[in-house]
């Protein structure tokens, strides 16, 4: 199903992808072949700038080679395609992008929010697609899946919501990040009424996002038998930490979380929920934020953390822009650095050295037109 | 005080400033749906001879201008003299509204016939005259809301008389829930696709959380994709059109008016910046 859908925009980024994937292969006098061939087929096709093959890319395309890479979609929010078929379109371009990508990635993480409404036609519809994507999918939960029917219907398609494994030396580690104190048993609210308060990001009814001291102490047991040395990649779909209380861009038991991965040398926490260009760091805990495919949150309006360098604003007359799909290269170090494949913009990497130093290395370049 | 009821004595029938007043004496309980009742309305009589008939401010005086027939223009002479013959109406009828006076410059420049009068002229002594608290309304407030009590409330010698002279809390918290309950109906309509018209289950907070980057203090501005300068309006419906795929809404929509009224009242205290990008 994905596969049938190719847009333009797919597939000049594919073949930039291709491109730069290639350019890391290189040695200096292939590097200086290729640069002078980029810039004659820039000149050649008439443009003043060269856009996608700038030679600054190039030479940046040159860091540190990754041991592996994953991929990642997220935050879909399909409704079921008679309805909206918006959201559909995205998510078989992110199938597209990832199964485009040139080394393949290891595996593909689904960053949660797979429907819009927790509903039965909106979740086997994004299985559906998901099937289409070649690599291996690991799922996550986001809480528009969860909270029509607490879940059910998620783990029967997709399993468990909390789980670990283990790849190329790393420890991996999927939260359900989503849960929130029960306020609709004494409102007597209908699932779907509780679903959309839940759907409602602004919507100060629903408690606040929580891991659970059930699945911290999961957590703790599950990394009771990790090495300190090892390094730890976990993925949640709330950032862990705390950001915007109001729009639940927070965890409420973040502290409590950071605390049981401390003592690890190497962790990074992969987020989504907040649709936007995010980077954190905490102590040992670096943070990536994933982009949404169905839209862009905007920033909220206090609470940024102080590393992130914010992306441009959206623009509104384009369905994709601000949207995207993303990779994940893993380091020898064990740290990520993490490529935001923003569509129909060219893409911004945030290196593990940036957060690393502090903001003082590899800066990502800034915005031109923040957000309100 | 003065110039306030300076501008409040146009000379225009059709402009009645009774709007006020009704707002501070309808009931509390029901706040008005937005737009759905109509305006009050200074219904002034009709002139047996046809002439022209002006209403005061005060939503009951009114006042028949000789020589000039209904549908004709007042010259500026005319026009100052009505309306200093409204004033002294109403100064008349309100003798305790405490009062500046000032020179009137405009009168002076436009040197009309009977320049040597005052162009606000003392209250007259006026034995005849019924005191304000019997069938005269009190300052465009009811009898119930409290207005007389709250100078003695506040302690203060204020200005009483006529719809600003004096207004209780029970005026402002009136004000208040009925903006809050136009804001709210905003925030409903924003939140709900269905309401706002869409076919596809988008609705504006699903990328405007708490109307954020809505930006309506930045309009009008010149709005690229569109190729021309755009108001706040303009944008709700290029959203409703295109990513809730519903109609565009007409300006006096009561959906359109409830969210720009939500939309404003995110941004409270955000500096005006029209056309900024």
């Amino acid at each position: 199903m994905g596969n049938k859908f190719r847009s333009i925009e797919t597939k000049h980024y594919a073949e930039r992808e291709a491109f730069f994937e290639g350019l890391k292969k290189l040695d200096r006098r292939a590097f200086l072949r290729v640069a002078g061939i980029s810039a004659g087929i820039v000149a050649g096709m008439g443009k003043l700038t060269p856009q996608s093959f700038q030679l600054v890319n190039v030479a940046e395309a040159q860091g540190e080679k990754p041991k592996f890479s994953f991929a990642y979609i997220s935050d879909t929010h399909l409704y079921e395609n008679k309805l909206n078929d918006r959201f559909v379109r995205a998510i078989l371009k992110a199938v597209d992008d990832v199964n485009a990508l040139d080394p393949q990635p290891d595996f593909v993480l689904f960053g949660g929010d797979l429907a819009q409404l927790g509903q039965a036609g909106e979740l086997k519809l994004g299985a559906q697609i998901l099937k289409s994507v070649k690599a291996p999918i690991k799922m996550m939960v986001g809480e528009h899946d969860w909270f029509l029917d607490m879940g059910e219907l998620w783990r029967d398609l997709f399993g468990a919501p909390n789980y670990s494994f283990d790849h190329k030396g790393v420890h991996f580690v999927v939260l359900n990040s989503i849960h929130e104190k029960d306020f609709w048993t004494e409102r007597k609210l209908t699932p779907m009424e509780r679903m959309k308060i839940v759907a409602g990001l602004d919507n100060g009814i629903q408690s606040r996002f929580e891991v659970g001291g059930e699945q911290r102490q999961w957590l703790q047991n599950d990394l009771a038998k990790v090495a300190k040395t090892t390094p730890l990649i976990v993925f949640s779909h709330s950032p862990l930490y705390k950001y915007y209380k109001p729009w639940n861009f927070w965890t409420d038991d973040a502290d409590e979380v950071q605390a049981i991965l401390k003592p690890y040398d190497k962790v990074t926490v992969i987020h989504g929920h907040t649709h936007q260009l995010l980077s954190n760091r905490i102590g040992n805990i670096q943070f990536h934020g994933m982009l949404s495919t169905a839209w862009p949150w905007p920033y909220a309006p206090e609470g940024l953390p102080a590393l992130t360098v914010p992306m441009n604003r959206a623009d509104p007359f384009s369905q994709f822009d601000g949207c995207g799909t993303g990779r994940m290269d893993v380091l020898e170090s064990g740290l990520v650095d993490k490529v935001y494949n923003l569509w129909q913009r060219d893409p911004i990497t945030v290196r593990s050295s940036y957060l690393a130093s502090n903001g003082k290395q590899a800066s990502p370049p800034k915005p031109k037109l923040p957000t309100y | 005080m003065t110039l306030r009821m300076k501008l409040l004595v146009v000379p225009c029938a059709a402009l009645s400033f009774a709007g006020g007043v009704a707002l501070a004496t309808s009931p509390v309980t029901k706040p008005a749906p937005p737009v759905s009742e109509p305006l009050p309305k200074h219904v002034v009589p009709a002139s047996k001879d046809g002439n022209l008939v002006l209403g005061l401010c005060d939503g009951e005086t009114s006042l028949e201008v000789e020589g000039v027939k209904e549908g004709q223009k007042l010259t500026r002479e005319q026009a100052l003299r009505a309306s200093s013959k409204l004033m002294a109406d109403w100064r008349q009828k309100n003798p305790d509204a405490l009062w500046d006076e000032v020179p009137g410059p405009a009168l002076a420049q436009a040197t009309p016939p009977n320049a040597k009068k005052s162009p606000a002229p003392a209250p007259q002594p006026n034995p005849g005259a019924k005191p304000a608290s019997s069938d005269v309304r009190q300052g465009g407030v009811g009898a119930e809301s409290g207005a007389k009590a709250v100078p003695q409330q506040q302690k203060a010698h204020l200005q009483t008389g006529h719809t600003y002279g004096a207004y209780s809390e029970r005026d402002e918290q009136i004000w208040a829930d009925s903006t809050q309950a136009f804001v709210k109906e905003g925030h409903r309509v924003f939140h709900d696709a269905e309401a706002v018209g869409g076919t596809v289950g988008v609705s504006c907070d699903m990328c405007h959380p708490d109307g954020a980057n809505t930006h309506p203090e930045t309009y009008p501005k010149y709005q690229v994709q569109l190729g021309r300068v755009a108001l706040l309006r303009d944008m709700i419906n290029w959203c409703i059109e295109n990513p809730a795929r519903g109609k565009p809404l007409a300006d006096g929509d009561p959906r359109m008016r409830a969210m720009e009224a939500y939309i404003y009242a995110q941004r409270k205290g955000t500096k005006l910046e029209y056309g900024k990008h």
